[in-house]
């Protein structure tokens, strides 16, 4: 097990530094000189070299992020060039309101999802079954900007039960106003819990055709005993893996949720950066989120590999 | 017992891809057929035809020109003037849809085309090759895929810059790896079988083994991967333009159009309903098209069982 965990947890340390070069490189073409920027129209050409060397722009490519990693791995992300702050001090604030709305989006989508993909696939072809399976169908056709737009359409223009928008106080947190966390969760929820759902579906069928489930059938167990100590545990091992799989699928969702209802969290921020410029910013969330990607996936990894002893010891 | 038999493989090398492209387009469209017989195709096949005709006509078919102001009809409702309504500038909502179906068609069928050749010449390769080169190729791959897909397009735009050719890109960047998998385990599965052993007995070249002996027998999985791929690519092509980094404006672009409906979405929600009923219809169709193509790889099967 040790071995099995060093060996991954080395995988991704190597994965996080191809990535930090990756993303350094891609955003240090952006075009638009940031001296330039910073100082804005009208800027002599002293000033712009002054700013240059201020913020360290006049030293090659690899000593900069040589500079700039050996700063993140300290957990100094440098500062904004809009906003001028630390960079560290505004993504904290955004991280902790991004995780609320996650976990919140989470807490709903997981158990429901693994329930109703228990039932309609040991309830196979079964009336329910085909109404959810049409359903699921048509929630992870819709975009979640489509079904962003559409709960506000209703929930806000229609029958003014929520807020259309989340935008927050500056020093509040979402558990203040918690009305204004239910549509965007309830959008990211959507695709989640279609896509776990029928996820889980597939595997209880595919465990219900297994010999063990039909010896234990005809043995006449009786069809309660059967699912709990036969089927489940069977079919829920692979579903544990999709579900810390999709912690990172969510986290293209979130960029988009937190747009459309303008939540301030870590996917708005990405974009208020990438429209702003903002290089420093850009590339401290994009590493962000590129880093809780590779960790979710190695959760996926670790729970599957430790509920499953025959993976284990390869 | 050791075949004799002369290579194939020196013969023209433009017949043998005419081949292959003739009898992998005579499967899918056995495949296509069948999934007539399922539910899902009926709908779907339907669904995905009609905007398919909208993405060659529908710039020819609108009622007006895209781009055009009415500026006396700023917000109006659909009525029999404006089937659909209009936007801010008076622009006619379903003429823009329709000009807009082929932005969106055209850039996600190509990105995720690009996806699938790439990834199943990257997967097909890297599997009959084996031993370390497929290790080493398939680390690529992870570390390709270690980053989430929306934020490796949105950090490709914003450097490329957002037009149609680098969103093509992207999307096929994005889902070359994923395709490279999902071929790299359909080949090693058919690599083992007898008749690809006897024409590596027989001396043929690479080339011609993985495209005449493996690509044929992996369509059905390349078909499935392909409409499922191709459901992906409209969903991320979209949410890009949602996020303002789609086919920049004035070019109509479905997801653009939701994005900018927001501001007067209690005065006039038919500006956004129009182009988000016509973003969902057309994945659910594809959606739908793949269900039904999954099902209906198993239809021959279960009918043998029948007879």
């Amino acid at each position: 097990m040790l071995r099995f965990l060093t060996r991954r947890i080395s995988l991704i340390l190597v994965t996080l530094l191809v990535v930090s070069l990756a993303i350094f490189l891609v955003t240090e073409v952006l075009p638009g000189d940031v001296a330039n920027m910073v100082l804005g129209q009208g800027a002599t050409p002293e000033n712009l070299a002054a700013v240059r060397k201020q913020l360290g722009l006049d030293t090659p490519a690899y000593a900069r992020y040589l500079s700039w990693i050996g700063h993140a791995l300290q957990g100094d992300l440098g500062t904004s060039y809009v906003q001028r702050l630390p960079i560290a001090h505004i993504i904290a604030g955004r991280l902790g309101n991004s995780i609320i709305l996650a976990a919140f989006a989470f807490l709903v989508s997981v158990p429901s999802a693994v329930a109703i993909g228990v039932w309609a696939g040991i309830k196979r072809d079964s009336w329910g079954d085909q109404v959810v399976s049409v359903a699921s169908l048509v929630a992870i056709s819709l975009p979640e900007f489509v079904t962003g737009v559409l709960f506000i359409l209703l929930f806000a223009s229609v029958l003014h039960w929520l807020p259309s928008s989340s935008i927050l106080l500056p020093g509040t947190t979402p558990l203040d106003r918690p009305q204004i966390l239910v549509l965007p969760a309830l959008t990211l929820t959507g695709v989640l819990l279609a896509y776990i759902m029928r996820m889980t579906r597939a595997n209880v069928i595919e465990v219900m055709q297994s010999n063990y489930v039909r010896t234990a059938i005809l043995k006449g167990l009786p069809m309660r005993r059967v699912i709990w100590r036969h089927v489940l545990p069977n079919a829920l091992l692979p579903t544990i893996s999709i579900i810390a799989m999709n912690l990172g699928w969510m986290l293209g969702g979130l960029i988009i949720v937190e747009n459309v209802f303008a939540f301030p969290g870590i996917g708005r921020l990405l974009l208020t950066s990438i429209t702003s410029r903002d290089v420093p910013l850009l590339q401290a969330v994009a590493l962000l989120i590129a880093a809780t990607y590779a960790v979710s996936n190695l959760l996926a990894d670790l729970s599957y590999s430790l509920l499953n002893p025959r993976i284990r010891l390869s | 017992m050791i075949q004799t038999a002369a290579p194939t493989s020196n013969r023209n090398l433009g017949t043998a891809l005419a081949g292959v492209l003739v009898a992998s387009g005579r499967c899918i469209w056995r495949q296509v057929g069948l999934a007539l017989r399922t539910g899902g195709g009926r709908i779907g096949l339907p669904l995905v035809a009609l905007y398919l005709t909208l993405a060659l006509f529908g710039p020819l078919l609108a009622p007006y020109p895209a781009t055009e102001f009415h500026l006396t009809h700023q917000l109006s409702p659909p009525s029999w003037t404006f089937l659909l309504g209009t936007d801010e500038y008076g622009r006619d909502i379903l003429s823009r849809l329709m000009t807009g179906a082929r932005s969106i068609i055209l850039i996600s069928s190509l990105g995720a085309a690009l996806g699938i050749v790439l990834g199943a010449l990257v997967g097909m390769s890297s599997a009959y090759k084996g031993g370390k080169t497929d290790e080493v190729i398939m680390r690529v791959m992870d570390g390709l895929m270690s980053f989430p897909s929306l934020l490796l397009a949105l950090l490709v735009l914003t450097t490329l810059g957002a037009n149609a050719q680098n969103i093509i890109l992207t999307i096929g960047v994005v889902f070359m790896p994923r395709v490279a998998r999902v071929m790299r385990s359909a080949t090693l599965s058919v690599k083992a079988l007898e008749f690809v052993q006897s024409a590596r007995l027989r001396g043929e070249s690479s080339f011609y083994i993985i495209f005449r002996e493996i690509l044929p027998n992996t369509v059905p999985v390349l078909t499935v991967e392909a409409s499922v791929r191709l459901s992906f690519a409209i969903l991320l092509a979209s949410s890009l333009g949602f996020l303002g980094l789609g086919v920049q404006p004035p070019s109509p672009d479905w997801g653009l159009m939701i994005s900018e409906s927001r501001r007067f979405l209690t005065a006039a929600p038919w500006v956004a309903l129009a182009p988000a009923g016509a973003v969902a219809t057309l994945v659910i169709g594809v959606n739908l098209l793949a269900e039904g193509i999954r099902q209906a790889q198993r239809l021959p099967k279960m009918e043998e069982e029948l007879s």
